[in-house]
């Protein structure tokens, strides 16, 4: 080996700069990855934190605030306890549950039998069909809400849960099949093949072969449906108006804001709350969802 | 177990794009066909025809008697193993090989005793709780076959089955599907693009090329006697060596007339056959194997001897293969590593004449 190979502080001939260290490059790379992600942590979590914090404190102790806001001086539970105690906020939770379970049953019923046919059953039509899945989810909500308010009411469904059940899966239907067109198609053809001749026929097909080896993929829509319906705002916000039928989103909202009077505490105690069911699930569930969603990335 | 028999079957894609362009064959029961030839050959799809995979676009497929065109895959009675394996990856070895006969209703006793006879066989009763992916590409092609073996089908299809392995297992497997196919006797059609493998393992060699068969017959049939160039060629490693030539009729004697003066005698025993193309320009085809070294009291008749200088010496260990050009022909002999050979010396060899072929270069055909 030449010498000036083995020289880190020689110039490389030819390029007129000096050869690197790889060792330094690594130490700033780390350096500068810690730095990004020290502050993309305390961007993401300082509003949960502040929201803790504030569910933490008394009425009293929100509205005279004395020095910085992230120390709490009377922690106390009362927040929750309100909260807990009141049958009306019970009855939020109890809507955004039965709301919930019912979309995500039908949403995944319904994406797992299309991307199913979208992705396999190659007839005349499917692939702009599947396009064409893709692009109903590219109009926002925000835009639906007025015409689905002309349908919901025709069914007679406004002031309803059942009325946010038919509506939600516009939303969640066509992301979920999306997902799983991906997730299908990245399975091999000899396993359908391969269980066509051990004598399956489309439903064995689906039920023994597809759904257990896409079940990564069927657990990451089945997160999506349940994050969708459980944060939906908009829909309910248009459709109901009666307390007892509202899903926790807007009650909290419409019951703990009255005119311009915000109760802080409990405010940001039913907000966390709400926010519990979907960290639970994701933390069951992650390493799924993570897998799910990078399906196809790479070789297998 | 069952006959297979192909009548006039055309595959044809949409925009009349023919893969298979109208192939009659006959399988007998219990026989080992292999269908061999170049990628796009449609050796796979008339596999997947007669799997009931593909579509027939015309003709008639018969398996054990029926005509099987419109006959969906799980109702043809036959087994398949896929070159990537197509294990279920959710599960386990017992299941994967369980699968086709628990669709089919079996009772379990059966089951259990069909799988556990085949993992006999293949040797892979240990693996029977492991999932493919605990597994090596090996054992996974085991466990491929074993998924066949238990359904105990009428027909046997392999499609490229030992591409995936490395070059060493491919040499053991190739050996394993040949006992199996001793010991289940199920007959057997067999895709693949290496005739090696098709030259081990077949009763029967089908060589397709472009849609169509070239030629059909037991290995050393097509070896020693190929129809067409195409076979000449394909069968066979290293190549054959096609030299352009002349064939002439000098004094009462057939010589083949090479490039750069070189002039071979056409034995006696062929040049009947030979005598219409006198005067004719032809493909001389000699098996590197037949362009050997001259040895002492090398009794082989029909030995011509001509002397050529090899560009390029490649030893191989048992052999060594010397590279020629001859006025743009490349030729390859195979020669003994004790014979000094070196780039640019002439080196004495010997043809052995009465293992050539001649070539009608108009027809591609074996004269």
């Amino acid at each position: 080996m030449s010498a000036t190979a083995a020289t880190p502080s020689a110039a490389i001939p030819g390029l007129g700069r000096r050869i690197g260290s790889l060792r330094k490059e690594r130490r700033w790379a780390l350096i500068t990855a810690y730095i990004s992600l020290v502050i993309a942590a305390i961007v993401m979590l300082a509003p949960p934190l502040y929201m803790l914090l504030t569910s933490l404190k008394t009425s009293a102790e929100i509205s005279n605030p004395v020095g910085t806001p992230w120390i709490v001086r009377h922690p106390t539970l009362e927040n929750y306890w309100a909260l807990i105690s009141d049958p009306m906020f019970r009855g939020f939770f109890f809507n955004s549950l039965k709301v919930t379970v019912c979309v995500v049953v039908l949403t995944m019923v319904i994406s797992v039998l299309a991307a199913f046919s979208l992705a396999r059953m190659k007839f005349f039509g499917s692939q702009v069909l599947a396009t064409g899945v893709f692009l109903t989810y590219l109009v926002p909500d925000t835009l639906l809400f007025i015409p689905l308010y002309q349908i919901v009411g025709a069914v007679g469904l406004l002031n309803s849960t059942w009325g946010l059940v038919l509506v939600y899966p516009t939303l969640t239907v066509p992301f979920c099949t999306w997902i799983m067109i991906g997730y299908f198609a990245s399975i091999p053809k000899e396993l359908d093949e391969a269980a066509l001749i051990d004598g399956a026929n489309w439903m064995q097909m689906l039920t023994k072969i597809f759904i257990p080896v896409a079940l990564p993929g069927i657990i990451a829509a089945t997160i999506f449906a349940f994050t969708v319906s459980w944060a939906a705002f908009v829909y309910p916000t248009a459709f109901i108006t009666r307390p007892d039928e509202m899903p926790l989103t807007i009650g909290v909202v419409s019951q703990l804001i009255r005119g311009d009077t915000f109760a802080w505490g409990q405010l940001m105690a039913g907000a966390l709350l709400a926010a519990l069911p979907p960290v639970v699930v994701y933390a069951f569930l992650m390493d799924y969802y993570i897998a799910g969603l990078t399906a196809g990335a790479t070789k297998g | 177990m069952a006959q297979v028999k192909l009548n006039r079957v055309v595959k044809e894609y949409e925009g009349g794009v023919q893969a298979v362009k109208g192939i009659d064959l006959d399988i007998a029961d219990h026989e080992f066909v292999v269908l061999v030839g170049p990628s796009g050959c449609g050796k796979s799809t008339t596999l997947r025809m007669i799997a009931g995979l593909e579509e027939i676009s015309r003709g008639d497929i018969l398996i054990g008697g029926t005509v099987v065109n419109d006959i969906p895959p799980r109702d043809r009675d036959i087994a398949m193993v896929f070159q990537n394996y197509a294990l279920y990856p959710h599960m386990s070895v017992y299941d994967n090989m369980a699968f086709g006969l628990m669709l089919r209703k079996f009772p379990k006793e059966e089951i259990r005793r069909r799988v556990e006879n085949a993992a006999r066989i293949l040797d892979i009763g240990m693996l029977l709780d492991r999932k493919p992916k605990a597994l090596s590409g090996g054992q996974r092609q085991r466990v491929a076959m074993g998924r066949a073996i238990v359904r105990d089908p009428k027909v046997f299809l392999f499609d490229e089955p030992l591409s995936n392995l490395d070059a060493k297992l491919r040499v053991q497997m190739r050996t394993e599907i040949k006992k199996v196919h001793q010991t289940v006797k199920t007959t057997t059609v067999y895709v693949t693009h290496d005739q090696v493998e098709a030259m081990t393992l077949a009763d029967r060699v089908v060589v397709m090329n472009h849609g169509v068969i070239e030629q059909v017959g037991p290995p050393t049939e097509l070896y020693h006697k190929p129809a067409t160039k195409f076979v000449a060629g394909f069968i066979g490693s290293p190549a054959m060596n096609f030299i352009p030539a002349r064939l002439a009729n000098g004094s009462g004697a057939l010589n083949i007339l090479l490039p750069g003066g070189i002039s071979l005698p056409v034995p006696e025993a062929r040049a009947k056959r030979y005598t219409g193309h006198a005067g004719k320009e032809v493909l001389f085809g000699i098996r590197p194997e037949h362009l050997t070294e001259v040895r002492p009291n090398d009794h082989r008749p029909n030995l011509a001897p001509l002397q050529l200088t090899p560009e390029v010496v490649e030893p191989m260990g048992m052999e060594t293969l010397a590279h020629i050009w001859l006025e743009g022909a490349e030729i390859v002999a195979r020669i003994d590593p004790s014979v000094p050979a070196e780039p640019g010396r002439a080196l004495p060899l010997a043809a052995d004449m009465g293992q050539m072929h001649l070539i009608d270069p108009q027809t591609d055909r074996v004269i």
